[in-house]
């Protein structure tokens, strides 16, 4: 016997699983959510979502090549999902070049001064999201309104661009107004499921980003654990408040369908480099999430809280990872 | 819903190229080798020296402690030399060497296939033969039968479970010894029943082997206290403490052995042992090995008796192939990777499995993703993504604390790995580290 075998310790096959099969299936279950962003707002969400693209994969291979000096690795796919996360969460008529700035912020501060894909704390789009948020208030929520679509809220803010329906009834509480009162000044439950209102270019179509779920969990790229337990909290605090006061307080399907929340419950929030390691830690920062979402929402200073409440409990994973365990095999002995 | 473990697992492509595959016969090899420490414990202590003839089944290594066990020739000639030699764990160990000569039997060994099924013997009396006969559990573990058949003061049995999951891919070993030798695999449970004394067997297999469940479970009929239980296929269900979880819903706890939660599992293979060993006087030296791998031309099922050359069941199955990479002692995923094909089979030798070239090299290794993939397919309720990096930084409190030894070296976490990290190397490693420092602790 004198040919050369290989001797390497089991197991000696894989699952063939890979970080590029992952991170193309996330992009995949985004299509819908792109689709249905260009059929509401055209060609700004096409160029929009080709600038974030494109601005990420060059900003990570820069840094990469001339920075870091590592080998570059743009083909992975993880910054092009962060490029269509940021979209995602982008007016689709923001200029170029804040787009750009977004995308710098995103994977230059957000993930390679973390040390890249796997070390970052908080998630990167976000982190864009966020910046261009608080340093470009006013091209940041100024959102069109779907082409060719005529609601009465629109009326409420000056020429073809429109607030959120969560921008509405924030401004008209304050203003003193009843919840029936502005009820018809917000498109129906049914316009808000199919995305026609205003919004972030991919967070306004509920039913496009649930066929994204779907799919993500039929072909096991997330758990249910995240979503379901975001999901599960708003629905659960924001009935309560309801039921306190249905005046003051939105009922669980307005915060269910409005903003970011099934855009932040099923994108944002399951990036598997900024959410716990196990399911128990995974529905506590869930809970968390959904809490801190609906307190925003009804007493915080904005009219949006996913954001927010998603990165502040990315910061609480180290911690969660680190005192919340798994159940060990044999930990209480059953005896059944 | 068919019963299966708890937590985790993982699902690889089974590959049982060989399970129609009928037993065969090999020929007689010319040299062999006997490794004396091819049990779990003590390595036995030789009882012959050069130049002595031996038997077939003649005793030539005697078990050395509690936990060791006998060996007996497998084949008849001449000892050739006691010595050094490379075996199938890839360490050079001492071992028999034999010169064969004939095939000469033991007189006392009945050669007959006459299926004997009375056994009036006392459950001392049992326990004697099987210790006697030098058998341990053929599933892959070594570990000598009759430590579990002496069941400790305070503890009782209350479940025999028969372990003929055969989750491993590619192997199918227990398969065709279920379906060619279930009688006699009956009276080895029916006498294992009888020496721990417990009235209730159960023998579990993976509902990708039907003839065997529906086989078994009607010859069954005949033994009071045997039943089957068809389990869904999900690896690792062949561990012992995942089998006891899948068939009796308890969890062996950390630590602890299966008596704990009053079982005591049998792999097939071993019970057939023990029927031969009882009832027709015959030691452990040969067992069915499963020859297979996608380019191996006649992937087969031999029955092979100790200390054959790898070589020998390779050359029978239509030669090593031309673009094989790697040679593999067991099944793919908790498989021994050989160094050298001239390596005698042992008593845990379930299978050859040949890979090609293309199959044997693996992944580049890529940055954790922390998608906790590995976390949700640990059987055992382990982090192996934080159980690497802290065997990698050395952090052997931590590991202790989060139950590295609790590992059953599955491999499902480096198998389900998108970013094909090493995580069994370094989680082996910690063992074998936090493994010291325990054992220096209790001096």
């Amino acid at each position: 016997m004198n040919k050369l075998i290989t001797v390497s310790p089991s197991p000696h096959v894989h699952s063939g699983q890979s970080v590029n099969k992952l991170m193309y299936g996330v992009v995949l279950a985004m299509v819908p959510a792109l689709l249905a962003s260009v059929l509401f707002y055209g060609m700004g969400a096409i160029v929009v979502t080709l600038v974030s693209v494109a601005s990420c994969l060059l900003f990570e291979y820069l840094i990469q090549k001339f920075i870091l000096k590592t080998p570059v690795r743009i083909s992975d796919g993880s910054a092009l999902v962060t490029g269509i996360l940021l979209a995602f969460n982008l007016p689709s008529n923001l200029p170029w070049w804040i787009i750009m700035v977004g995308a710098l912020v995103a994977i230059g501060i957000g993930k390679m001064t973390f040390g890249g894909l796997g070390n970052n704390p908080f998630n990167p789009a976000l982190v864009g999201r966020v910046f261009l948020l608080i340093s470009f208030p006013v091209q940041m929520t100024k959102y069109p309104v779907p082409a060719g679509i005529s609601t009465p809220y629109q009326s409420t803010v000056e020429g073809f661009t429109g607030a959120t329906p969560l921008g509405v009834i924030k401004e008209g509480l304050k203003a003193g107004e009843s919840f029936s009162d502005l009820a018809h000044k917000i498109p129906s439950y049914l316009d808000m499921f199919l995305g026609n209102m205003g919004g972030s270019m991919g967070e306004v179509a509920g039913v496009a980003l649930l066929i994204g779920l779907v799919y993500m969990l039929v072909r096991k790229i997330i758990t249910w654990h995240i979503p379901v337990s975001i999901l599960g909290t708003v629905v659960v605090f924001s009935g309560i408040l309801n039921l306190a006061n249905p005046e003051v307080y939105a009922g669980p399907m307005f915060h269910i369908l409005t903003g970011g929340l099934l855009l932040g419950a099923i994108f944002m929030a399951t990036d598997y480099v900024t959410s716990p390691m196990n399911p128990l830690g995974m529905l506590i920062y869930g809970i968390g999430i959904g809490l801190l979402t609906v307190i925003i929402r009804v007493f915080g200073a904005y009219p949006e809280g996913v954001s927010f409440a998603i990165l502040i409990m990315n910061g609480f994973v180290p911690l969660l990872n680190r005192y919340i365990k798994p159940k060990r095999f044999g930990e209480e002995v059953k005896n059944g | 819903m068919l019963k299966t473990f708890s937590k985790g697992g993982v699902h690889p492509p089974e590959n049982k190229l060989s399970a129609n595959k009928p037993i065969q016969e090999l020929g007689l090899p010319t040299h062999v080798t006997i490794p004396l420490g091819m049990h779990l414990g003590v390595p036995a202590k030789a009882i012959v020296q050069k130049g002595d003839t031996v038997k077939v089944g003649q005793l030539i290594a005697e078990k050395n402690g509690f936990v060791s066990a006998n060996i007996h020739s497998p084949y008849s000639g001449k000892v050739a030399k006691i010595d050094k030699a490379l075996d199938a764990s890839g360490y050079t160990r001492d071992a028999i060497f034999i010169d064969v000569e004939g095939d000469e039997w033991m007189d006392t060994i009945d050669r007959s296939d006459a299926l004997k099924i009375t056994c009036e013997l006392s459950p001392e009396e049992i326990l004697q033969r099987i210790s006697e006969a030098g058998i341990v559990g053929l599933g892959g573990a070594t570990f000598p039968s009759h430590v579990k058949l002496a069941v400790p003061r305070g503890k009782t049995a209350e479940y025999l479970i028969i372990n003929g999951v055969e989750c491993e891919p590619y192997l199918t070993a227990d398969h065709v010894l279920m379906m060619e030798k279930a009688e006699e695999l009956l009276v080895g449970i029916h006498i294992l029943q009888k020496g721990l004394q417990v009235e209730k067997a159960i023998i579990g297999i993976e509902n990708n082997k039907p003839d065997a469940i529906a086989k078994l479970s009607e010859l069954a009929k005949k033994y009071t206290g045997i039943r089957v239980q068809a389990l869904k296929v999900q690896y690792p269900q062949g561990g012992e403490k995942q089998l006891i979880n899948a068939v009796i819903g308890r969890e062996v706890p950390s630590g602890a052995l299966p008596i704990e939660v009053g079982a005591v599992v049998f792999n097939v293979g071993t019970a057939y042992a023990v029927y031969e060993a009882v009832q027709k006087n015959k030691p452990l030296f040969e067992r069915i090995v499963t020859v297979t791998g996608k380019s191996v031309k006649e992937t087969a099922n031999f029955k092979v008796r100790i200390g054959t050359p790898v070589s020998q069941l390779i050359e029978k199955a239509g030669g090593l192939p031309d673009d094989t990479g790697k040679v593999i002692n067991g099944g793919p995923m908790m498989g021994k990777a050989l160094a050298s094909t001239e390596v005698p089979i042992v008593k845990g030798s379930s299978g050859i499995l040949i890979m090609k070239q293309t199959e044997a090299q693996r992944k580049p290794v890529e940055p954790c993703i922390r998608c906790a993939k590995c976390v949700s397919v640990c059987p055992m309720g382990l982090e192996p993504y934080l159980l690497m990096s802290m065997g990698q930084k050395g952090l052997h409190e931590r590991l202790e604390r989060d139950k590295v030894m609790d590992c059953i070296e599955c491999g499902s976490c480096s198998y389900i790995c998108p970013s094909s990290r090493p995580l069994l190397d370094y989680i082996r490693l910690g063992k074998s580290e936090v493994g010291k420092i325990i054992r220096s602790r209790k001096k």
